[in-house]
């Protein structure tokens, strides 16, 4: 099961790798994204500095949005799905593989994103720690969601448009408690970040089970 | 022994019932081809025979294995060649094959023959498969099959896009293939050219078999 895991993540984030779809086109519209909500609210310093967790957390969101397009768009578009069911790949692996890939590249893209609000909205960071944990856990709930959607999605015909509707409302908990914990990592809103940490990891959690048992019948169906 | 095995099967599309009642035994070491017009069934056939399609109603074996309910032993056993080609476009042709090896539990060993075989080890191994042509494509998927050395392979179009080289070779991999006692279900328009390869042939028209013909040479 490891090994699948491992062969499935390798081969998404070498095909990341060799497109530099992410490096390309997602890091600069995020950055893209984040400088217009600076341009919208820049007048009002303030504003812009109690809402930066929030606009933070809602470009990741979109980030999120497309790399689950792109990785549920390997698998379709040749057929690659039913070779993996051919090969005899654990659906759970499949589904865990892809999810690590996801998470691991939406933690590439908050890393720089982290830095665009230092630069461009006079962010700091009051709590390392608890910035860390948070992306570390709300991208593993983003990709779990996500690729479990994305599955769900995988065989209907407008697929990308349908899936940002889908998704959206289902990462409006990571939405709430990643931005909650943010405030306060960036001193933003006096609140008890580490308790909204706690609702992040039992969103990811319930997704990552949810995701391993279910890819199977999802693979099987759409 | 009976490779394939069905009675009265049956397999929708949505609610279209592609497979209408089928019945069906093939034996081991047969050259099946199913020949029929667009939208017959053929295609249904061959991925029912897979294991990619769950039997409606009816009853089926494969390799032994029940369809009704173990379809995961069956998709390992055996090696499809459908109309996609299932291969990464930003993946080299090398890493593609590297990689459904090891997703199929196959000896990676088995890759460099198998590309020197279909004609795409030399120039082409290292190339990403979204500058290949859709012949290169046709013949890096038959190389994943090759590499899976199933007991029964099902073709479906394999001779469509290649050149004529690449239907030689589709044709000595048939040959060679049931030469080591696996057995082949084939579909193709090329009825010509299959038929001197098949030991039967299966007329398969709305879903039901409405021919069939032993020693179909």
């Amino acid at each position: 099961m490891l090994a699948d895991i491992r062969l499935v993540a390798a081969k998404d984030l070498r095909i990341e790798w060799r497109s530099r779809v992410t490096l390309s086109q997602v890091v600069p519209f995020a950055l893209l994204v984040l400088v217009l909500f600076g341009f919208a609210l820049d007048a009002n310093r303030p504003v812009l500095d109690a809402a930066t967790s929030g606009l933070y957390w809602v470009t990741v969101l979109f980030v999120g949005v497309m790399s689950v397009q792109r990785a549920t768009a390997i698998e379709t578009t040749d057929g690659a799905r039913r070779a993996l069911l051919l090969a005899g790949v654990e659906p759970a692996a499949v589904f865990l593989g892809k999810a690590v890939a996801v998470a691991l590249q939406l933690l590439f893209v908050e890393v720089v994103l982290v830095g665009g609000v230092i630069v461009l909205f006079d962010a700091s960071i009051e709590s390392l720690p608890l910035l860390t944990a948070t992306c570390l856990v709300a991208s593993v709930g983003i990709a779990a969601a996500g690729t479990l959607l994305g599955a769900l999605v995988a065989g209907v015909r407008a697929r990308e448009t349908v899936l940002p509707i889908l998704l959206l409302p289902v990462l409006a908990p990571v939405l709430i408690g990643a931005t909650r914990a943010f405030d306060d990592a960036l001193g933003t809103v006096a609140v008890d970040g580490w308790a909204w940490l706690g609702l992040l990891a039992g969103f990811g959690a319930i997704n990552t089970v949810l995701g391993a048992l279910a890819y199977g019948v999802l693979l099987e169906e759409t | 022994m009976s490779i394939i095995r069905l009675q009265a099967a049956v397999a929708l599309i949505g609610r279209f019932p592609a497979l209408a009642g089928i019945d069906l035994e093939v034996g081991e070491g047969e050259v099946v081809l199913v020949q029929g017009p667009n939208g017959a069934g053929k295609s249904t056939l061959l991925r029912l025979c897979a294991g990619l399609m769950r039997l409606e109603s009816g009853e089926g074996t494969v390799l032994g294995h029940d369809l009704a309910t173990e379809r995961p032993s069956i998709r390992r056993s055996v090696g499809l060649l459908g109309h996609d080609t299932a291969l990464y476009d930003d993946l080299t042709v090398r890493e593609n094959l590297d990689f459904w090896a090891r997703a199929s539990r196959v000896d990676e060993a088995a890759v460099t023959p198998a590309m020197e075989r279909l004609g795409v080890a030399d120039r082409l191994h290292d190339v990403p498969v979204a500058l290949l042509s859709a012949g290169q494509r046709r013949r890096v998927a038959l190389a994943a099959v090759v590499v899976r050395r199933p007991r029964l392979w099902l073709l479906d179009e394999p001779h469509a896009g290649l050149d004529p080289s690449g239907r030689d070779l589709v044709d000595q991999l048939v040959v060679d293939a049931a030469a080591a006692g696996a057995t082949v279900l084939l579909s193709s328009h090329e009825v010509d050219r299959t038929l001197e390869l098949a030991t039967r042939r299966i007329t398969v028209a709305g879903g039901t078999i409405t021919g069939d013909v032993t020693d179909a040479r």
